[in-house]
């Protein structure tokens, strides 16, 4: 393409104005609310009984989705590029339904499911509170981020190919051996990539959670919610920003980490 | 020695192996011929177990190995775009087969720098196979299969992705290599310059089925049918008759001199057409002539030395005739 300096020009201002409005000014508006008043103030807004507990359920609920959205992606995404089996084209369609379906649908079908009336709310009687308690927060976590393991390492596995494992097979691999040896290390990029994704969209789930949390600070509020309590039930604007800012940096750590841990393994 | 017996494989409608038995004598290089879709890559990939045919049996050294999983069929396979492990470096590759063996350390190490001496990567051993070229890639891959030190070596188009030139540097070291090691090596190809080169046995397949197995001397000299005959080598029709190009000879007076087999010569008898087209390949001429009484266009190849003899040209008229015809049986 043939550009005249000056349209290639407009071109990059609208690309970037853009970006800029729609992704740096909000996140630095809150970045700078947040430390206005200093980074002390941040530390003890981001550290009080409520905000540690919303922290810690909400990394103990990555910590639980995180494995089972990993075996569970690997398995299916092995299934839709090497299997050959009735309803395959069923399963593309479905594994992208959490992408296509609102969050706050998902807590109001989990709500129809497990709650006291639902199907299964015979659990709820026996004393296994799904709704309002954690498996339930789990269970739409889950739900929400399910495509994001199979979507990021389909492709990588259509691209190896499977000639790799037939060679592993030639040389005395074990079908585990060579999941292991060969398939696990070519995919790991994908997987990667999955479970930063994962991770954030974990982290970041709202709508969903909202639903089927009972939401008591202290004791089941992820951060997110702690991030909407504060404000709309509080007006404590300023905790507010700090926990949203909390949230972000989690969400960068992550990410350099996987950066950083892929770079190292690979180097190795 | 590797049998196969009676194997049969479908892929949907499309008969890959149609009740097929071939024998591999143990020690030999013995090439797969055939053109695409003729099953020499099934028949390949069923021997290695990568795929199981429908029916029949097939034995390794004696012992059936039909249904037994590549792993325990003490094989080496080699496939046409390397499968090279992208992961791991040349030596982790080569040494794949012997971790999972789980040898001791000592001996894994001096097997592989002997693989990779005998291929010619020694100096190469921590690079990863994306900073290695194609022929590199396959001596490689080569090297992987041989570590485990495999009854059968496998070999799938192994140079079908290489350009001319490292293709045929490859084929000399290979046939070299096979008569080092000695071991029993199977080799699929479409191409018959490559299979009559490596080769000390030829199994031509086509449609699923074997057309012909033998030296590649044999083949070459008493083809068993047309097939056999127009696939190993160029081939022309002088007057419904298949003949090799280099065995028409051509000349400016009717009354050539006979055939040095005799009888060969009156059979085809001589022909009158006229020169088409003469193009320069090297030491050889080729000459495109049209039947005078046919119209049919066929092609005669002489020695540059012939050509200049009889200067031909386009357009002149000339005569030709077989001097060697196929005993082909009916």
């Amino acid at each position: 393409m043939n550009l005249s300096t000056g349209s290639k020009l407009g071109m990059r201002v609208v690309a970037l104005g853009y970006l800029f409005f729609l992704l740096l000014v909000p996140i630095g508006v809150i970045l700078w609310r947040t430390f206005e008043r200093g980074i002390g103030a941040f530390i003890e807004a981001i550290s009080t009984p409520a905000a540690i507990s919303a922290l810690n359920l909400s990394l103990l609920i990555v910590a639980i989705v995180v494995p089972i959205n990993v075996i569970f992606g690997i398995v299916t995404a092995l299934a839709l590029v090497r299997g050959r089996f009735p309803g395959r084209g069923l399963m593309q369609a479905v594994v992208d339904l959490p992408f296509a379906v609102s969050p706050i649908v998902v807590g109001v079908s989990l709500i129809l499911l497990w709650g006291v009336n639902g199907w299964f709310g015979v659990l709820d009687e026996a004393g296994f509170r799904v709704i309002f308690g954690l498996p339930g927060m789990v269970l739409a976590t889950i739900f929400v981020t399910l495509p994001f393991v199979v979507r990021e390492v389909e492709p990588v596995l259509h691209e190896i190919g499977d000639e790799q494992e037939q060679a592993a097979a030639t040389l005395g691999a074990s079908k585990w051996q060579t999941f292991w040896r060969i398939t696990l290390p070519a995919i790991r990029w994908g997987l990667t990539y999955g479970v930063v994704l994962t991770v954030a969209r974990s982290l970041g789930e709202f709508g969903a959670v909202i639903m089927v949390s009972s939401g008591f600070p202290g004791v089941s509020q992820t951060l997110t919610l702690l991030v909407h309590s504060r404000y709309i039930d509080d007006h404590n604007t300023f905790g507010a920003y700090c926990a949203a800012t909390l949230l972000m940096g989690i969400a960068l750590v992550t990410l350099l980490l996987m950066t950083l841990l892929d770079r190292k393994r690979s180097n190795t | 020695m590797i049998s196969v017996i009676g194997a049969n494989k479908n892929f949907g409608d499309f008969a890959a192996l149609d009740n097929l038995s071939l024998d591999i004598p143990a020690g030999s290089l013995t090439a797969l011929l055939g053109p695409s879709g003729s099953g020499k890559s099934t028949l390949l990939r069923s021997i290695a177990g990568l795929e199981n045919p429908d029916s029949g049996t097939i034995t390794i050294g004696g012992k059936d190995v039909t249904g037994v999983p590549p792993q325990k069929r003490d094989i080496g396979f080699v496939f046409q775009h390397y499968a090279a492990f992208k992961h791991m470096t040349v030596r982790d590759n080569v040494a794949f087969g012997l971790k999972i063996r789980k040898r001791p350390k000592p001996e894994i190490d001096k097997k592989v720098n002997e693989l990779l001496e005998i291929v010619g990567l020694d100096g190469f051993q921590h690079r990863y196979p994306a900073q290695l070229s194609g022929g590199q890639r396959q001596r490689m891959a080569l090297a992987r299969a041989l570590a485990v030190d495999p009854q059968v070596l496998l070999l799938d188009e192994p140079f079908g992705a290489l350009d001319a030139k490292v293709r045929e540097d490859l084929r000399t070291w290979l046939r070299r290599l096979h008569d080092e090691v000695h071991v029993t090596t199977v080799l699929v190809t479409h191409d018959q310059e490559e299979a009559l080169d490596v080769a000390d046995r030829i199994a031509v397949l086509n449609k699923g089925r074997i057309e012909q197995v033998g030296t590649p001397r044999d083949l070459y000299d008493t083809p068993a049918n047309d097939f056999v005959m127009s696939f190993l080598g160029p081939v022309a029709k002088l007057n419904g008759q298949l003949v090799r190009p280099h065995d028409i000879r051509v000349g400016r007076d009717p009354s050539m001199a006979v055939a040095q087999k005799a009888g060969t010569a009156e059979s085809a008898g001589v022909t009158r057409a006229t020169v088409e087209r003469v193009v320069h390949l090297g030491f050889e001429v080729r000459v495109e002539l049209r039947n005078a009484a046919t119209g049919d266009l066929f092609a005669a190849q002489v020695t540059r030395g012939d050509s200049e003899a009889l200067q031909l040209k386009e357009g002149e008229t000339v005569y030709a005739r077989a001097t060697l015809i196929p005993n082909i049986p009916a």
